[in-house]
């Protein structure tokens, strides 16, 4: 061990990154970050969601590129330009959304980019026996021919796995490949990874798994709100340290202090299955005057619950009681007349109308209230303009200008342009999905006193959050959700950092 | 001199910041207008005479009141390949009807024509109906559902007058409709100005028009904000083919006999007309003004190649070149603004 180190001081180290950052449209992703890779190491990156990690990679895979900083391979500065210059060098990247083209089979999809051809005329029998040698050589129980529509995901994962396999590796980038492996398939995949590292090869993998990260790691990096927090060798810290260093915050001030008043229960959810069982026989009370949070791991079923009740997801079985009602059929505009409004997570795609205004992305779920519109049908402008303006105001809009399309505003305004859209109606339950992703500090801090407002006023506020601070200072109950099941409810004091994140990962094997 | 130049340098600069900014702010349509009137007033003496450009208003009523209609189906973010069918089939069936009951009453033309409206109305809608079934309830992709009506739809009409124009209408449906005046102005004119009143109303101030960009615009979020998104992409397509309809039986009498062909041109001008006019392709922008300003200026062209003897086989080349241009340029004016406002 001594001995790799030093050798590793002496030698430049496979890939370098210095003082990375990555500016979005009013986000800042990543800020100064440092990180390094040495040959035949397992380098973890380790971070809550939304701390920089999926940046970082996509910058190392060629796929982002960074505003500021330097990327050194081999010692030699180098830049990727595209996806293409990075795999010319050695450096292939498993992503978790795959690069399957779902129509073809697994060997069109693995010999994709370097088909085998001969005057322009592709070898299909040579791409067959030797696609039928590679999974042999890893171990994948995979019928080349298959397309890959008719694979389970697991299968697909295998597919996205095999195809950097198969290629020249110097280094591997691997994010979450085990989300949907067996514990067969996983087991394969770790002794994959023994062979990548015994020849040399760096790889950089991703995983929210204690167990894994020391089954098989040399050292973690860890982000923090996409900063560089430190790179410490596994076997020197503890469980409890790691936790420690990627939630660890300073920014306690921007949470303000909420006054929890719980009164009379206003939806109840009983032994709920969505169809695709994305979240299984949840029971739940939501009451008036409270925050309820909603913790767990991305995918953990915490968003899909409610969206269920909002009517997004369909229903298998369960019974879902809203002010007293038992409700048959759910969909939004059902939904919504009763009292309930749902806040989705993406803004771009399921929040807001980017290309129309913020006065009309305000009001459209409105439109149909007797202020804005004559018999339902013929719309009162100038009242609709003034409610816009008048709720721009109160979430401070910058700039205040309503007729300007949604696109053009930044992360930020565009959240409060959402956000804006719980005001327009009579609204009883609010649910909040994620509402301060991709959001600078100023503009969650007013987010925040925005639900801490609502809830005063006395209304129910169902808090979805993947960041744990928000579920620490915020909620004054959380559900912690692992793998579909409602895993515990905590109250009050019981909300501890421990607590909830015992709940969040796999419980490791005793 | 070195002064002079300074100036003409100047109000050089001034010139191309307004250009720049009527670019952005308005497109191309402009420009092309501009151009246009030129061209042909150079080519031809008789273009940019008063008599003429009323000429010109009056022919292209027909295809603004298609575009208007094809603008509702581009908003949601589809589009209707089926206008010409249903011009066809409204132009048809209508003067079927129209004849047979002419033979039959001879003598109350006032029903006669009312029943032909309707029959003409009937045909025409079905075949929005089911193109708006299709799209909300069946999902079916516009452009396969509107193109499989129109090979329907075409097939009917010439199914049902074997492809020969059906004469035997009342002579007063087409003095009132095509031929007639009311204080001086065609009638044609007249109704398609009330049409154009009538959308700018339905798209600017009512529930359902702001539902067209919303649907348009982000499907997601428009059910997500409680839209019946379904009812709304219904609704396009209904009132799309209302629109194709009016401007076939108005076609029809003006042309005084029922014809399968009429509207063959009609899919290819009207989604034109919108593009030209700034309405979005994958839906959520387009302004009625602009859209009946790019119908006219189709009308125009066409209208002045006709003045310069341009064959007519060539005038489809120079209107497919000019769709292709101007969305190319549309493309470059939306990097100008996302330019423009960092």
């Amino acid at each position: 061990m001594l001995e790799a180190l030093n050798n590793a001081a002496s030698e430049p180290p496979l890939l370098k990154l210095e003082s990375i950052s990555k500016l979005f449209p009013g986000v800042s992703a990543l800020s100064k970050v440092n990180f390094d890779l040495r040959e035949g190491e397992v380098h973890v990156l380790f971070g809550e969601n939304g701390a920089g990690k999926s940046t970082l990679i996509n910058i190392v895979a060629g796929a982002l590129r960074p505003t500021t900083g330097m990327i050194l391979y081999r010692g030699k500065e180098t830049h990727f330009p595209n996806v293409h210059s990075a795999r010319k060098v050695g450096v292939h990247a498993v992503f978790q959304e795959f690069s399957l083209i779902p129509q073809f089979n697994v060997t069109q999809n693995l010999f994709l980019g370097m088909e085998e051809c001969s005057y322009g005329f592709l070898k299909k029998r040579k791409m067959h026996k030797q696609m039928k040698k590679i999974l042999e050589r890893l171990g994948f129980e995979l019928d080349p021919r298959k397309k890959i529509v008719h694979l389970s995901r697991a299968k697909q994962q295998m597919v996205e796995i095999a195809k950097v396999f198969g290629s020249d590796l110097s280094v591997l980038i691997l994010d979450e490949p085990t989300a949907s492996l067996t514990e067969k398939e996983t087991e394969r995949l770790f002794a994959l990874i023994e062979e990548a590292r015994n020849n040399n090869v760096g790889i950089i993998y991703i995983t929210h798994r204690m167990g894994e990260i020391r089954k098989i790691s040399d050292r973690i990096t860890i982000l923090r709100d996409g900063h560089y927090i430190t790179t410490v060798k596994t076997d020197s810290v503890t469980d409890n340290e790691l936790v420690k260093l990627i939630t660890g915050r300073v920014i306690d001030k921007i949470f303000p202090a909420i006054y929890y008043n719980p009164t009379e229960t206003i939806l109840s959810v009983k032994n709920l299955t969505t169809a695709d069982n994305s979240a299984n026989s949840v029971s739940m009370e939501f009451k008036k005057g409270e925050i309820v949070g909603m913790a767990g791991l991305v995918g953990s079923g915490k968003s899909k619950i409610m969206r269920a009740c909002f009517g997004i997801e369909k229903i298998k079985s369960g019974k879902i009681i809203f002010e007293g009602n038992e409700l048959t059929k759910v969909t939004p505009a059902k939904m919504l007349g009763m009292g309930m409004f749902y806040i989705p997570p993406d803004r771009r795609n399921e929040g807001l109308v980017m290309m129309r205004n913020v006065r009309e992305n305000i009001t459209l779920a409105a439109l149909s209230r007797l202020k804005l519109s004559l018999y339902s049908m013929f719309l009162k402008r100038k009242n609709e303009r003034e409610l816009a303006l008048d709720l721009s105001q109160r979430l401070n809009l910058q700039p205040l200008k309503i007729e300007r399309s949604v696109d053009l505003f930044s992360g930020g305004n565009q959240q409060k342009t959402l956000l804006a859209k719980v005001l327009t109606k009579n609204t009883k339950l609010f649910i909040f999905d994620e509402p301060t992703v991709g959001v600078d500090v100023g503009t969650r801090a007013a987010i925040y006193e925005f639900l801490r407002d609502l809830c005063r006023q006395g209304a129910a506020i169902v808090l979805i959050s993947s960041d744990l601070p928000e579920i620490l200072h915020l909620t004054n109950r959380t559900y912690v959700f692992y793998r579909g099941k409602l895993r515990t409810e905590l109250k009050g004091e019981e909300i501890t950092e421990q607590k909830v994140l015992a709940n969040f990962f796999e419980k490791k094997a005793a | 001199m070195i002064m002079n130049d300074n100036n003409s340098s100047k109000t050089e600069n001034i010139l191309i910041k307004m250009i720049r900014k009527t670019f952005i702010g308005m497109g191309v349509l402009p420009f092309l207008i501009i151009l246009a009137t030129i061209i042909f007033t150079i080519l031809s003496d008789n273009f940019l005479t008063a008599r003429n450009l009323i000429n010109v208003s009056r022919q292209t009523t027909y295809l603004i009141i298609v575009t208007m209609g094809q603008m509702l189906a581009l908003l949601t973010g589809g589009f209707d390949l089926s206008v010409g069918t249903i011009l066809a089939l409204s132009s048809v069936v209508g003067a079927l009807a129209m004849s047979a009951m002419n033979a039959a009453f001879p003598d109350s033309v006032a029903l006669v024509i009312f029943v032909g409206l309707m029959a003409g109305l009937f045909a025409g809608l079905s075949v929005g109906v089911i193109n708006g079934i299709g799209v909300s309830v069946f999902n079916v992709n516009p452009f396969m559902m509107t193109l499989g009506m129109a090979s329907v739809g075409f097939g009917i009409a010439l199914f049902l007058t074997g492809g020969v124009p059906v004469y035997g209408m009342p002579e007063s449906f087409s003095d009132i409709f095509g031929f007639g005046r009311f204080m001086g102005i065609p009638t044609p004119v007249l109704i398609t100005a009330g049409l154009i009143i009538i959308m700018y109303f339905l798209v600017n101030w009512t529930k359902i028009g702001r539902y067209f960009y919303a649907v348009g615009g982000n499907i997601k979020a428009s059910s997500l904000s409680g839209i019946n998104t379904k009812y709304v992409l219904f609704l396009a397509y209904l009132f799309c083919s209302s629109l194709a309809t009016i401007s076939g039986l108005l076609l029809t009498a003006r042309l005084e006999t029922g014809e399968a062909n009429i509207g063959v041109s009609m899919p290819l001008e009207s989604i034109a007309a919108c593009v030209i006019g700034g309405v979005s392709l994958r839906g959520g922008v387009g302004r009625v003004e602009s859209v009946v300003l790019g119908a006219l200026f189709i009308g125009l062209i066409q209208n002045g190649m006709n003045l310069a003897r341009i064959e007519s086989y060539l005038q489809t080349v120079v209107l497919g070149i000019l769709l292709i241009f101007a969305v190319a340029f549309d493309q470059f004016r939306q990097r100008l603004i996302a330019k423009s406002q960092d």
